[in-house]
């Protein structure tokens, strides 16, 4: 397998070229910009979740759920666990989350429209009903997560910092890679083709729910690896992690990055965090106007995203 | 003698008060290309859909190489051997054509689609042309499917169904929504094909002419039964499908040409 | 016992609330397949009007709190049909016909908009409007059970509102076309009902509704940002349960709903939230149109 074979498309050398800018960065920028990437990136891994159930024709307006699950892992691992090195927290965070998909997923992925957004919202304030009123987990405050250790090191201050937002950068890319496989690989078209025409997947002798399934579980994972990457870097997870609103900001930003292209929603989610910092230090009460705006305005306007600005000249990118 | 492909024994279906479909006994031999014809609503399409389990009957069996196929899915009927097209093309409409084509292939290789591997390799390409060549629908190969003729659509969505090299097709109503110059065409280019591959051909028509050019039976629907089952010559001839198919005298012998 | 009296009767009452709430909404989503969002902020800005006139008309600690009780249905009326108008007129009327997952996410975009109009208008302080409610005194069941007679009129209010309703869709020609779009909007078109101004006229009564839930709130509550959110996904709750589109499956999705949480909020007030949202989830899992609501239609 030559080189040229391995990229195929320029998405890859080009995920590559950004990442190792973004680790460059991490020398030359400021603290809290480095966090506030931190935030983005792994904010857009859940979202990466929401965009590939929109590929598949389904609005998820639950995706919440697994990013609490992917926080409350990591915290609750973290704390009564003692478990202490951030991989393995965060490996225990997005397993929970592919636990809870693979135990609702089939249920789920037999509805559509308007009754799947239903059942994924109603599922996502379950957790936020059962997460409000438990004081064991500190209820509407939530609690604390300590500090992590990277195979044995401990990083203090500034350097925890740095070192988080090069781990989220190292596990955006990857993920980015994997992804950039997935939708162009024959389950991922073929999840595509779900969305375009369910019944003629069946008859050409495939289950339809099964390629929603595999594509429902996917996403959770990768959203329980967003949350738990929040919840390390922030220090901090409570149940308005499950809330709905939370949901509806994931949906806001894939909407505004554009399900086109895997970069798509970390695309968005920059956009979305740095918008966000300078509105709510200017106008912190006309946010939400300006993001329901912002929403009315793509959707009339420019339906396929802010990725579609890039990409105009491909009629068989399919979004 | 042929053995028997498909057969159908007291086929009924009932929406409430109305009788969809009732007792259809059918038994088609391997081989053979059949004609339904039918006025719209008399159980043409529901028997079709029976038949390919997409719609449950509500009394009755269907059996495929004489194996019981009631209660199977569409998806496991086709992988089975029998595969249908539509009455109104059912393609993906914001994929390519060449995609199209290529999600057909990957769905026919039986194993279940894999999640790295992509789509879009060089061996389906290669596969998915040789088929466009052979329905000469080859330019539309990188247009959107929604972009692209009736006609053509039609095509692709026969295509498709041949992907999987099925031992028995069902068209429903191959050239609906075409004009009538090219519905020739359409027919003579899928039934080269068919019989290439020697594939069991039922198919539902409502243009008498295309019917009688190209099968050696007929079945006439009426009111969800079937009232004639034989020889073009015959059926066509028959005074109560004259009256309630056709609607009008037909002479039966230009129509039916060499096939008869 | 006096606990069965106390959550048969506090469900009655949150049940009431829960229909008001959710009438509006399953009428909108039934003649218009729009679930609306933003119905949540017609319930805030009938709160909002309410307690604003309400405490301005007692500012001056001189005020009859009987007409202070009339002011309640009448600002829902103004607030509910000039915010009804303006959006289905200035928005919706030109997305007729899309998909209904992404009228679900046009509305969620109008919750967020008149989440912050209502702060940029009423202020973030609270607004309390309680006159009313404390107008209506109390009544005493048994040993050591007493309600706010308000709360009970409600029960009255939504029973009132529910009748109503069926008499108009049941016995009326209007009603009666109201009906037939719910069922084959498609047909009423070919059969040249005027869909147009029957969409216009729904919209605006169910936000009249979801205000008047809001203003008749408002005097039990202290009024602040965030109600609107808070109140939409309750009301999705009611309105699946019930079915969409029907005005009885809203009742008897608001009695189950009401019921069970006040049965968790005596006995097990743990699984208050939790019981609502797994009702919710059950109903959507086991009969996707809920209990009243019309079967879906094939697609082949």
């Amino acid at each position: 397998m030559s080189l040229r074979n391995y990229f195929s498309s320029p998405t890859e050398p080009a995920l590559l070229l950004a990442a190792a800018v973004f680790v460059a960065g991490a020398w030359v920028m400021p603290a809290w910009l480095a966090f506030l990437l931190t935030l983005a990136l792994a904010k857009a891994l859940v979202v990466l979740g929401v965009v590939i159930q929109m590929r598949a024709g389904l609005v998820s307006f639950g995706q919440a759920l697994f990013y609490c699950i992917g926080g409350y892992g990591v915290g609750l691992a973290s704390q009564y666990l003692g478990v202490g090195d951030a991989f393995a927290l965060l490996a225990l965070g997005t397993v929970a989350a592919l636990l809870m998909a693979l135990a609702c997923g089939w249920l789920l992925t037999r509805y559509r429209e308007i009754f799947y957004a239903m059942l994924t919202l109603a599922l996502s304030m379950i957790l936020y009903g059962v997460l409000v009123k438990s004081s064991a987990l500190g209820s509407t405050d939530g609690f604390n997560v300590s500090p992590p250790s990277f195979l044995g090191w401990v990083p203090e201050g500034d350097a925890r910092k740095r070192t988080l937002y090069l781990l989220t950068v190292f596990v955006a890319a990857a993920v980015a890679m994997g992804f950039h496989r997935f939708m162009v690989s024959s389950l991922g078209r073929v999840t595509e083709a779900v969305r375009e025409n369910e019944i003629r997947v069946e008859y050409l002798g495939l289950s339809p729910q099964r390629m929603l399934f595999a594509n429902y579980v996917l996403a959770a994972g990768v959203s329980g690896l967003g949350g738990g990457l929040t919840a390390l870097a922030s220090g901090h997870i409570d149940p308005d992690m499950a809330i709905w609103t939370t949901s509806g900001e994931f949906v806001f930003i894939a909407i505004l990055g554009g399900t086109g292209h895997v970069v798509a929603p970390f695309i968005g989610a920059i956009v979305f965090s740095v918008l966000r910092t300078f509105a709510i230090q200017e106008a912190p009460n006309t946010w939400q106007m300006t993001l329901g705006i912002t929403l009315l305005a793509l959707i009339l306007f420019l339906p396929k995203g802010l990725w579609s600005l890039v990409d105009r000249n491909k009629p068989e990118v399919s979004a | 003698m042929s053995a028997i492909i498909l057969e159908t024994r007291g086929l009924t279906r009932t929406f409430g008060a109305v009788v969809a479909a009732r007792e259809l006994n059918v038994r088609i031999a391997q081989g053979e290309i059949v004609g339904v014809i039918g006025s719209n609503g008399a159980g043409k399409t529901t028997f079709i859909n029976m038949v390919t389990g997409y719609l449950p009957p509500s009394s009755g069996d269907i059996l495929f190489d004489g194996n019981s196929v009631l209660g199977r899915k569409p998806r496991d009927i086709t992988r089975m051997g029998m595969a249908r097209s539509f009455q109104v093309a059912q393609l993906f409409p914001k994929l390519t054509v060449m995609e199209n084509a290529m999600v057909a292939l990957v769905a026919a290789e039986g194993t279940q689609p894999s999640f790295l591997r992509p789509l879009d390799t060089p061996q389906r390409r290669e596969q998915a042309n040789a088929i466009f060549e052979e329905f000469g629908v080859s330019r539309y190969r990188d247009a959107l499917v929604n972009t692209v003729p009736q006609g053509a659509r039609k095509l692709v969505d026969i295509a498709m169904a041949l992907v999987s090299r099925p031992r028995m097709l069902l068209l429903d109503e191959p050239t609906s929504g075409v004009s009538s110059e090219e519905k020739f065409a359409l027919m003579d280019t899928v039934m080269a094909v068919v019989r290439q591959y020697g594939v069991t051909v039922l198919f539902v028509e409502h243009d008498m002419e295309i019917v009688a050019r190209y099968v050696t039976r007929i079945i006439a629907f009426y009111s969800g039964e079937i009232i004639a089952d034989g020889p073009p010559k015959s059926v066509l001839g028959n005074a109560r499908v004259q009256e309630l198919v056709i609607g009008h005298d037909l002479n039966v012998n230009s129509a039916v040409g060499e096939n008869a | 016992m006096t606990t069965i009296f106390a959550i048969l009767i506090d469900g009655a009452i949150y049940a009431s609330w829960l229909f008001l709430v959710a009438a509006g909404l399953t009428i909108i989503y039934g003649v218009m397949r729009v679930l609306n969002m933003a119905h949540g902020s017609f319930y805030a800005i009938g709160a909002y009007s309410a307690a604003s006139l309400v405490s301005w008309y007692f500012s001056g600690n001189q005020g009859n709190a009987y007409w202070s009780l009339l002011m309640l249905p009448a600002c829902a009326l103004v607030a509910g049909a000039i915010i009804g108008i303006a959006i289905e007129q200035g928005l919706l009327r030109f997305l007729q016909g899309r998909d209904e997952i992404l009228m679900v996410i046009v509305t969620y975009a109008l919750l967020l908009i008149l989440e912050d109009a209502t702060k940029l208008i009423w202020g973030v302080n609270p607004y309390f409007a309680y006159q009313p409610y404390r107008l209506l005194g109390r009544t005493s069941i048994g040993e050591g059970l007493r309600f706010a007679n308000y709360d009970l009129a409600l029960i009255a209010v939504a029973i009132l509102i529910g009748l109503v309703a069926w008499f108009i869709l049941n016995r009326t020609n209007k009603g009666r076309l109201l009906r037939a779009v719910i069922h084959d909007r498609e047909i009423a078109i070919a059969m040249g009902v005027n869909v147009n101004a029957m969409f216009a006229a729904t919209f605006t009564i169910g936000a009249v509704l979801g205000a008047l839930a809001g203003a008749l709130t408002a005097p039990a509550i202290s009024v602040t940002p965030g109600i609107g959110v808070e109140v939409i996904v309750l009301a999705f709750a009611v309105v699946v349960v019930g079915g969409l589109g029907s005005i009885g499956g809203a009742a008897v999705g608001a009695i189950l709903v009401g019921l069970s949480r006040s049965f968790a909020v005596h006995i097990a007030p743990e699984i208050e939230l939790f019981v609502i949202y797994g009702v919710m989830f059950l109903v959507l899992a086991i009969r996707p149109q809920g209990l009243f609501g019309q079967a879906l239609a094939r697609r082949i």
